[in-house]
This record gives C-alpha cells, sequence and structure tokens, in this order.
C-alpha cells in the first residue's frame, strides 16, 4: 500500500492513516440504583437506533414521540419488559447523536435484562461524563455549559442548583458574543487605520466612540468577574473562621452552631491542637465554620505548626468571628463568649455580640448575623460564570482593555485588543488551550 | 527531449522568483513563458510595496529573491508608508518606471545562469503513476524532476470591456486555455475570480495645475535592505477624487457592467473594488480618492489608481470627464475586468505542492491571491521548495510566527480563500515580532540553510548580525538613575531605581536620541543598527509575552497530523467536523485550531490523537 514516491514525506505524499475505532455507541442507567418505580435507560451513538429496533423486533416509534414498546431480548426474543421509548434522531438531541430512551419498570431484573441485551448489541457502557462529552464534542454545549452541568450535578442546596441551573443554559455564551462583537468592532477600527492608513476616510486611534464601548465593556467584566467569587463560594461554600485567644470559648460556640459535639470541648488551654471543622447550611448555603487553634506562643512543635495552619485557614476564610478582643479585620463579627460569667447577659453592646456559648443564650442572634452576610456574600442575580479559570480569562481581558485605552500607540492597542478578544474567546472554551481542556476534563471526568 | 531540474511555468512576479530561487540553490532551471516579454511585467498598477505588502518584500529580500532590488532600480519615488505609526506596520512602497522594472527584472534572470528562458505556451503536464515529470509545449516537452506552475489570471480567463467578452488573460493576451484543460483533468478543486483595471490617461492631457501632488519621502525606505540610498529620483503622483457626477455616471450604466449586467460569476477583492462596487457599496459618499500614477520617467501613460471599471469604452471616456483635472483627459486603454479560475489553495500542503501529485507546485494567483507581493512571496517559496523536492530534501516550512510569508501561506492552504487574498499587517497575529527591520534577522539565517542565499547577502547579514549582537550586550550593560535620564532632557518618574538601557528604551520618552546624551557611546551606532535594536527594545514587554504565546503556538504546530489521516474515524469528531477538517486538511494540529467552526469538543479528541500518534 506504498504511494508510488515519496510516501510519508512532509511534502504531503504519506499513506492513509491505520483505521480508526469509529464515535461508539455508549448506554447508561440514567436513573438511580433500582428498584424504582421507573428507570431510564440511555443510548446514544451512531447504533442506537439500530439497537432500538433489535430490542423491538423491528418496530421503532416515530421520532421524538413516546410510544410504548415491547422490549425482547434481541437473539432469544425472550421478553423484557412493556416500556415506553422516546427517539431523537440526531443532531437535533442533547448529546447530538442519535438517542433513545427508554422508561422501563424499575425492578432490578428488567434494567439488569435491558443493559445486558445493549452490552450484547456491542454497545459501550457509558462511563462517567460520556454523554455530556459527547454532547460537548458535537458542539452542543460550550465548557462553560459542561462546567455548569457539572455543578448542577453535583448542588446538594436549592441555592446552589439555582445557581447552576442558569449557568447551563446559553446566557454566558450570548454574552461573550456580545463582548466580542463590540471588541472586535473596535478592533476593526483600529486595524483600519493600521491597514488603509493611506486610503479614504479612516479614524484616528482609538476613536471616542471606541473609548466609550470599551469603558461600558470594562463595567460588565467587572461585574462578571464579581460573579465568579459570588459564584465561587455558593458552589463550594462559605469559610467561617473562628479566632481568638487560646480559651475565650471557640469550641464551645462551634459546637453551639453545629448543635453537635464536633471538637473537642474542655477547660485547659491548648485543647485543640488542630483546626476542627464543622459544615452547616445557612441561608441554602454550605457553610464551614472552622475552629482555629488558639493564637498564643507555644514551644509544643505540634502547637506551632496547629497555630500557623490555624492562622493560614482564617487569613482566606470568607467571614471570621473574633472572639474575646476586639478584631482587627473590620469586617469580622466580635463575639465575647461568656456572657453568662457576666451581669448584662446576652446582646449587642458597643460593636461586640455578647453571648454565652455554654447556655446557648445569644447563640440564636450570631446565627441571624450569620444568615445575614451570607446571604450578602452570595446574593444577587444568578451569576454568568463561576470559575476560576473563567475567572482568570476574564481578569486578563480586563487587563488587556485597559492596556489598550492607555496605549496612546495603535499598534500596541491593537496588540492589546487581540489579546483581550483571546481571553473572551477563552472564557467560553472557543479557542483551544490545552491548559483549559485538560483541567476541566480531568475534573470532570471524576463523576459526571 | 530537454532535462532540467525544476521547470517554472509562467515569467510574472511569482515565477520571476521562484525561477530565481531554484537557481540561487543551484538547480537547472528553465522558466517557460509564452514570450521573453512577458518577464517582469506590472499587469496592473505601477508600485510595488505597501502596508503589508511592503513587509513581504522585505522578506523575499531576506532570502534575497528578486522583487525588492528590482523595484528599486526602477523606482521613480519612494514612501514609507505609516510613518506615524509604530514599526510594526510601516511599510515601504515604490512607484516604479513600468519599462525599466521589465528591464531590470529580465537582466535579473538573464544573470543567473543556471535559468534558460523558454518562449513557448504550455499546455499540459506529463506525469509518471501520480508524479507530475515535465509539461507539454509549444516547442515541444521538457522534462524535469518538479515543476511549478504560475500562470497567475490566465486560466479559462475571460476578459469584460462593459458587456463585451473576450476570451483573454490580459489585454491582448491569450488565456492558457490547454493549460487549464490539463489542471482540471487532474481533479483540483477550483474557482473562479475576477480582478480588474483602471483606464490609462495620457499624462499629456491631465491639468495638472489643478491638481495637489504628493511626492515621495526625501529620506527613502528602499524596498530591498540592500540598496545604497543613492539620490532619490522624484516623479510626483497627483491627487484627484471622484464627484456626484461620476458616481452618476456609474449608476445610470451599472447594467452595462460585466458584474451588475450579470456576466460575471466570480468574486472580486473586497480590498480593492471596482469603482461600480465602490458606488453602489458606499452609496453615501460623496466621492472617492483617485492617485495619477506616472508609468515612467519617458512615458506620458498616467494609471489613475482608484477607478478599476469595466464600463463600456464610450462610458469611461464620459466618466473620466467628470473628475476635476481630468475634464480633458484622454484614454489611452480602457479599463477592463478578467475573470479567471484559480485552483483552491486548500489542495495545498504548506510547501505549495499539490496534495498528492508529487513534483507539482502552484504559486501565485493561480492560487486565489491578488497582488505582485504576495505573487512574489508564494513563487520564492515554491520555487525553493521545488529545488529541494528535486534535490531530494525535506521543503522548508515557515510558520506563522517567523513571517508574513508564512501567514499567508497557512491561512490560503488551511482556510482557504472566498475573495482574492492579499496581505494586511492585521492578519498577523504575532504583529510586533514581524517587522521590515528584523526581516533579515528572522529569516536570513533559514534563507543560508536553505542554500537560497547569495555570498554577498550572506556576508553582509553575517556584520550586519554581529553589530546588533554588540549593541545589545552594550544595552543590557550600560545603566541609569531617572535622575541621569532626567539630564538627557526628558521627563521620566525619579522613583530612583537604576535602569539598564535596554529598559530605559521601553520607555516612550526615551529614544535613541535621548539615550546617547546619556550614554554617548550609543551615538556611534549606525542607525539601522540603533532602529532594530530600540524597537526591539520599546517593544519588549509585548514581545516577551508573544515569545510565550509563540511557544505555545510551536506546541501545537509541532503535532503533524498524517497526511491521510481519516477524521471521520477519529472517536468523538462528528461527522461534520470531519467534513471541515476534510475540506481544509490541516497539515498539523496548530492549522486544525484555525479551521473555522470547528468544535472545542472535535479539537480536544483530535488533540488525543494527535498526542497518540505522535
Ligand atoms: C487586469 C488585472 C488587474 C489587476 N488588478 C490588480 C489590483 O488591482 N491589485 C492588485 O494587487 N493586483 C492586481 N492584479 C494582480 C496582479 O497583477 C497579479 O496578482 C500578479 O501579477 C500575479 O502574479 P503571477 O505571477 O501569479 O501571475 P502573472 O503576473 O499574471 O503572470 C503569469 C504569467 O504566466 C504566463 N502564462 C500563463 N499561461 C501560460 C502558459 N500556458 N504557458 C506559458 N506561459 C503562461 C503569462 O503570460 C504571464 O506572463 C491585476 C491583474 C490583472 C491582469
Amino acid at each position: 500500500m506504498r504511494a508510488p514516491i515519496g510516501d510519508g514525506s512532509p511534502y504531503g505524499v504519506a499513506s492513509p492513516a491505520a483505521p480508526e475505532r469509529p464515535t461508539p455507541t455508549i448506554y447508561a442507567l440514567a436513573t438511580g440504583a433500582p428498584p424504582a418505580a421507573i428507570a431510564i435507560v440511555r443510548v446514544s451513538g451512531p447504533r442506537a437506533i439500530a439497537a432500538l429496533r433489535a430490542l423491538t423486533a423491528g418496530d421503532l416509534p416515530a421520532a421524538r414521540r413516546m410510544t410504548r414498546v415491547r422490549l425482547v431480548e434481541p437473539t432469544t426474543h425472550d421478553p423484557l419488559d412493556d416500556a415506553l421509548a422516546v427517539v431523537f434522531p440526531a443532531p437535533a438531541s442533547v448529546t447530538g447523536d442519535d438517542l433513545v430512551e427508554l422508561h422501563l419498570h424499575g425492578g432490578v431484573a428488567v434494567v439488569d435484562g435491558v443493559l445486558a441485551a445493549l452490552g450484547g448489541l456491542g454497545l459501550t457502557a457509558a462511563g462517567p461524563g460520556a454523554f455530556t462529552r459527547r454532547a460537548f464534542d458535537n458542539g452542543k454545549v460550550d465548557l462553560g455549559q459542561v462546567e455548569a452541568f457539572g455543578d448542577l450535578v453535583a448542588a446538594e442546596t436549592g441555592t446552589q442548583r439555582r445557581a447552576a441551573l442558569s449557568r447551563t443554559g446559553s446566557r454566558l455564551a450570548e454574552r461573550v458574543a456580545a463582548w466580542r462583537a463590540a471588541l472586535i468592532g473596535v478592533r476593526s477600527d483600529v486595524e483600519a487605520t493600521l491597514d488603509f492608513a493611506d486610503e479614504d476616510h479612516v479614524a484616528p486611534d482609538l476613536t471616542p466612540s471606541d473609548r466609550v464601548i470599551l469603558s461600558a465593556l470594562l463595567v460588565e467584566l467587572a461585574s462578571a468577574r464579581a460573579d465568579a467569587d459570588r459564584a465561587g463560594r455558593l458552589r463550594d461554600g462559605i469559610v467561617v473562621a473562628i479566632t481568638g485567644p487560646v480559651n475565650a470559648g471557640k469550641s464551645t460556640l462551634l459546637n453551639a452552631l453545629a448543635r453537635r459535639d464536633a471538637a473537642m470541648v474542655s477547660p485547659l488551654p491548648g485543647t485543640t491542637r488542630d483546626t476542627i471543622e464543622v459544615r452547616v447550611v445557612l441561608a441554602g448555603v454550605p457553610v464551614t465554620l472552622i475552629d482555629t487553634a488558639g493564637l498564643r506562643e507555644s514551644d509544643d512543635a505540634l502547637e506551632v505548626e496547629g497555630i500557623r495552619r490555624g492562622r493560614a485557614r482564617a487569613a482566606s476564610a470568607d467571614l471570621v468571628i473574633a472572639m474575646g478582643s476586639e478584631p482587627a479585620v473590620p469586617s469580622a463579627i466580635w463575639v465575647e463568649g461568656k456572657s453568662d460569667l457576666g451581669p448584662c447577659g446576652a446582646g449587642w453592646r458597643d460593636g461586640a455580640l455578647h453571648l454565652s456559648a455554654m447556655t446557648g443564650d445569644g447563640v440564636e442572634m450570631l446565627e441571624r448575623e450569620l444568615i445575614a452576610r451570607v446571604g450578602s456574600l452570595t446574593s444577587g442575580e444568578a451569576p454568568l460564570v463561576a470559575h476560576r479559570w473563567q475567572a482568570a480569562a476574564i481578569v486578563d481581558a480586563v487587563v488587556a482593555i485597559e492596556s489598550a485605552i492607555g496605549a496612546g500607540d495603535a499598534v500596541v492597542a491593537a496588540e492589546e485588543l487581540r489579546v483581550a478578544t483571546h481571553s473572551l474567546a477563552r472564557l467560553v472554551g472557543r479557542v483551544s488551550s490545552d491548559d483549559i481542556l485538560d483541567g476541566i476534563f480531568a475534573r470532570f471526568c471524576i463523576g459526571k | 527531449m530537454q532535462h532540467y531540474d525544476v521547470i517554472v511555468v509562467g515569467g510574472g512576479h511569482a515565477g520571476c522568483e521562484a525561477a530565481a530561487a531554484g537557481a540561487r540553490i543551484g538547480m537547472r532551471v528553465a522558466l517557460v513563458s509564452r514570450s521573453a516579454g512577458d518577464i517582469g511585467m506590472l499587469s496592473c498598477n505601477p508600485a510595488i510595496g505597501g502596508l503589508g505588502k511592503g513587509h513581504l518584500i522585505r522578506e523575499i529580500d531576506a532570502f534575497d529573491g528578486l522583487i525588492g532590488r528590482v523595484g528599486d532600480a526602477a523606482a521613480l519615488q519612494f514612501r514609507l508608508l505609516n510613518r506615524s505609526k509604530g514599526p510594526a506596520v510601516q511599510g515601504p512602497r515604490a512607484q516604479v518606471d513600468r519599462r525599466r522594472y521589465r528591464a531590470a527584472m529580465a537582466s535579473a534572470i538573464a544573470a543567473e545562469a543556471n535559468i534558460v528562458v523558454v518562449a513557448a505556451e504550455v499546455t499540459g503536464l506529463t506525469t509518471s503513476g501520480r508524479n507530475v515529470t515535465g509539461v507539454e509545449t509549444t516547442v515541444g516537452r521538457l522534462r524535469a524532476a518538479a515543476v511549478v506552475v504560475t500562470t497567475g489570471t490566465f486560466l479559462a480567463a475571460t476578459l469584460h470591456h462593459g458587456r463585451a467578452t473576450s476570451h483573454g488573460g490580459r489585454v491582448g493576451e491569450a488565456p492558457a486555455t490547454a493549460l487549464a484543460t490539463a489542471i482540471a483533468a487532474l481533479g483540483l478543486p477550483r474557482g473562479r475570480f475576477k480582478t480588474g483595471t483602471p483606464p490609462r490617461l495620457d499624462g499629456r492631457t491631465i491639468d495638472w495645475g489643478s491638481l495637489d501632488l504628493q511626492f515621495g519621502d526625501a529620506d527613502p525606505t528602499t524596498l530591498s535592505d540592500a540598496a545604497v540610498a543613492a539620490s532619490p529620483p522624484h516623479l510626483a503622483c497627483g491627487m484627484t477624487r471622484t464627484t456626484a457626477a461620476s458616481h452618476a455616471i456609474v449608476r445610470a450604466h451599472l447594467a452595462d457592467t460585466p458584474t451588475y449586467g450579470g456576466d460575471v460569476v466570480g468574486r472580486g477583492p473586497r480590498y480593492c473594488p471596482s469603482l461600480e462596487d465602490k458606488v453602489v457599496r458606499f452609496g453615501d459618499r460623496d466621492g472617492h480618492n483617485i492617485f495619477l500614477e506616472p508609468e515612467g520617467f519617458d512615458d506620458a501613460t498616467i494609471y489613475p489608481n482608484g477607478i478599476s471599471t469595466a464600463l463600456p469604452p464610450p462610458v469611461q471616456a464620459a466618466l473620466v470627464a467628470t473628475i476635476p483635472g481630468l475634464e480633458r483627459a484622454s484614454i489611452v486603454q480602457p479599463g477592463y475586468a478578467v475573470e479567471y479560475d484559480y485552483v483552491d489553495p486548500r489542495a495545498l500542503t504548506p510547501a505549495l505542492m499539490v496534495r498528492g501529485r508529487p513534483g507539482l507546485f502552484l504559486a501565485g494567483q493561480i492560487n486565489g491571491t491578488t497582488g505582485y507581493e504576495e505573487a512574489a512571496g508564494q513563487g520564492l517559496i515554491a520555487g525553493i521548495n521545488a529545488a529541494r523536492f528535486a534535490g531530494g530534501d525535506e521543503p522548508i516550512h515557515l510558520d506563522r510566527a517567523t513571517s508574513y510569508l508564512g501567514v499567508m501561506i497557512d491561512d490560503l492552504t488551511t482556510l482557504g480563500v472566498s475573495e482574492p487574498y492579499r496581505m494586511f499587517t492585521s492578519r498577523a497575529e504575532f504583529r510586533l515580532s514581524l517587522r521590515i527591520d528584523n526581516a533579515g534577522e528572522r529569516l536570513t539565517p533559514r534563507g543560508i540553510d536553505a542554500g537560497v542565499v547569495g555570498r554577498d547577502r550572506a556576508a553582509r547579514f553575517a556584520a550586519a548580525q554581529a553589530k546588533r549582537d554588540a549593541v545589545r550586550t552594550l544595552l543590557g550593560t550600560l545603566a541609569a538613575t531617572p535622575a541621569a535620564v532626567a539630564r538627557g532632557g526628558v521627563a521620566v518618574n525619579q522613583d530612583g531605581v537604576v535602569r539598564s538601557a535596554g529598559d530605559w528604551l521601553a520607555h516612550p520618552a526615551v529614544d535613541w536620541t535621548i539615550a546617547s546624551r546619556v550614554w554617548p557611546e550609543l551615538a556611534a551606532v549606525d542607525p539601522a543598527t540603533a532602529a532594530v535594536v530600540a524597537v526591539d527594545a520599546r517593544y519588549g514587554v509585548y514581545l516577551a509575552r508573544q515569545a510565550g504565546e509563540i511557544a505555545a503556538f510551536r506546541a501545537d504546530e509541532a503535532l503533524r497530523l498524517a497526511d491521510g489521516i481519516a477524521f471521520d474515524r477519529i472517536p468523538g469528531v462528528s461527522p461534520e467536523m470531519a467534513e471541515r477538517l476534510d475540506a481544509a486538511r490541516p497539515a498539523m494540529f496548530g492549522a486544525a485550531v484555525r479551521v473555522a467552526g470547528v468544535t472545542p469538543g472535535a479539537l480536544t479528541s483530535l488533540l488525543a490523537h494527535a498526542r497518540r500518534a505522535a
């Protein structure tokens, strides 16, 4: 099978590549583990419809119409189930492939029988994320949407669900398309001054109207950037660190908030050697409460390490509850935890919330305060972007646009605007970049 | 039967450059054109270079090519375009004397002992299996290891003067009908384009006194960097504009033009539109600029740049009379349009060889481009690669990060063309790195490796490079405080930080003159060296960032895709994506990324495949 000459040469005369595996047809149980009232099995790929034909011994329902079918084992013709089937021919399906959904009676034997029959037809059992991956491969969803689907599947609370759901649509893609269009409009003006300098009717470097467009774009990008922080908190939860000197009552407070015995509470200084974390849900947002090791000088190596870690965690927390003394960070909530030992009882006095973690007096007030704070950290319109790589792309675009505005040299402005366009394209994964793609699928394939 | 190493078909800009490159490499080359007078013929305007195009010229020059040197020899004025913009987008342009250009090109070709000029029409290609092994001509068969076809607008060409059509590739010249049939028989995908040219005027009938004149630069930037600055020749161009009356005439006669009358199917260049197109598309404008370009020192013919038209000749006369200064001008030769076949350049490898047709190279307007410089650039690369093919060597490949030549070839071979392709600086993503001042530094070493650079240029390059290196070292060692720089006469931020001369030159206020005051040793550096080094310093930050992008880009480029790769059999590549990739046949992963409409998903799958195969 050699070409006459120059076989394999970079002049482009090479033998055809070795045959490749064609796109496999994948199948999986899409609903929870049987037994259940119903179980849905999905089949996607070039052989999906043929597989249904084999399972129904020839009958095919009309496209996109749920139809009652009698499923049989393809070789033995043993009955498998009296089921409902829907066929979505490519490309108008979620995956972009031919897609078949079988709505079965949710018994263990029924489901196993159907799955075994599909496997017997030579189809491939789908791995995690395989259907979404097919949708991505077929250009049905962009990377941002893929990420959002992942978040949706992982959502634990209603607020998280709503945030993820809002990103599974094409809202981001539409916004990015609009930003890109604005940017490309400005770029064409700039490029025209560079490439058609000696011809008719060309604008000066960055016209006033271009500057207006760019400034408006910066405002929108800044708000999208803030979205990413907010969405990150929504998805990953909020970290609240409880700080304060040793024996200020941090562990007791943590337990009161968690209403369970998470930390070992003892009156001896230095019991909490390391950080203790407790997850609670406040206002629909997962909140991680961290009890840091007491802040005091120590010679004990273990304890020193605990203190170091505690400080690091507290430094990166979204919110700090400072116990026992007026906090250095003004945004921290100042709590005095031993109101049962004083005469005035629980309540806000001089900027501090006095409560007794021991008796529970005033803990409600703290919880209300926390809910309010968590709410303001996470509320607002549903976020447009949610991931660090997206935030980074926005920041790159913002920096580039700012530099373009300040460039004073059309060539440099053009270069910065090119970088900005590239960054925006990255936002929806339109530009292939190994890092983004590799990173996303590495994350995505774990459980989705 | 005559045997050569390389046969070049067509003596236009692409053909001359291809033949000369092959000859410099040491191959025996036959340059076959219908008449020896074809060599160095400028079909359209008497000017070489410009924005983007001037970059191509300097790059061809860096490979010791002809077009820059010949253009300089024939120049009647030089202008550096974009003088007020950054150095990355400045392009040299020359108005040339049409006859001198032809004479200079003919003598440059004659000076190459390895070139035999054959005056004949090529009527067919000879093949052995899939290999192309020679040509049939009106004077017999010629054999060679490689054939470069550069027939410009001549394939199946039709001329249009108004609604009158005739067969021809250029006014007064027959089309290449037999060769068009032979190319069609190879099964190459083809399309149809059109282009046009304005009427030529008798300069003695123009009222020059009423017109503004445009002179060349007093301190000229030549096309070739080898040119010695002699006292610049000066012929002025006149400037005028079309009027509402001109537009009314065009509108009244649109139906009499081949395009709007419906005779032409081919698409014309958007960037060099006919006056008909300008009037239709920009109906709100009250006038369009016209440059009246002299065709020679002792030739009264004037080329009115800006009014390319295929109106019927009597209407052209009426049209010209509506233009200020041209009221009494007489037309020497009417404008016309030409429609011709081009070959879809996606059928070519980045070496400009036809895929699956070893030995057959295509270059120039036949590949869907327009312009002398674009043609010459492709001719150079096809000529080098044809010579290397004949000699059994690997082709040279210039990627987008090296040059405008690389950008053009990548655009053509991966994206194809939807209108006649012309170079612009905005096509180059690494524009700040691809400048006329560093063309030699970027490309001459590649040319030396390929054996296409003559001894003189190689020696000159080595000397210049040594100077640049020395000055760069010097800029790294010289340093100054802000106070010292301020004493040089500029306001800089007094932050007390000592910076190197190189870093100071990145400051917009610090130019070479200022730097020479701060460090007197810099005053002795010759201007050419200072220019490159200063620009590198000025764009330093951006160049560093681009270097990172270039590295990432090269990593993608390094992943070659097998030529026969079956895209439809790669898991994860949908049939639709496979079809797009198949049409573009990207030679490497990086090129696949640039194919329009290919989804990130398909690219990930392709990337995985390419890595596995690598
Ligand atoms: C009417 C017209 C208008 C143009 N307008 C513009 C413009 O506005 N702007 C612009 O940038 N460019 C314009 N051009 C294009 C520019 O002239 C070309 O792009 C450039 O000359 C192409 O170079 P080339 O080497 O590919 O072909 P050419 O310079 O056309 O050379 C082709 C050569 O091949 C020879 N030849 C053809 N067939 C055969 C054969 N079978 N056997 C032997 N010899 C053969 C021909 O005689 C000719 O010498 C125009 C061209 C024409 C003809």
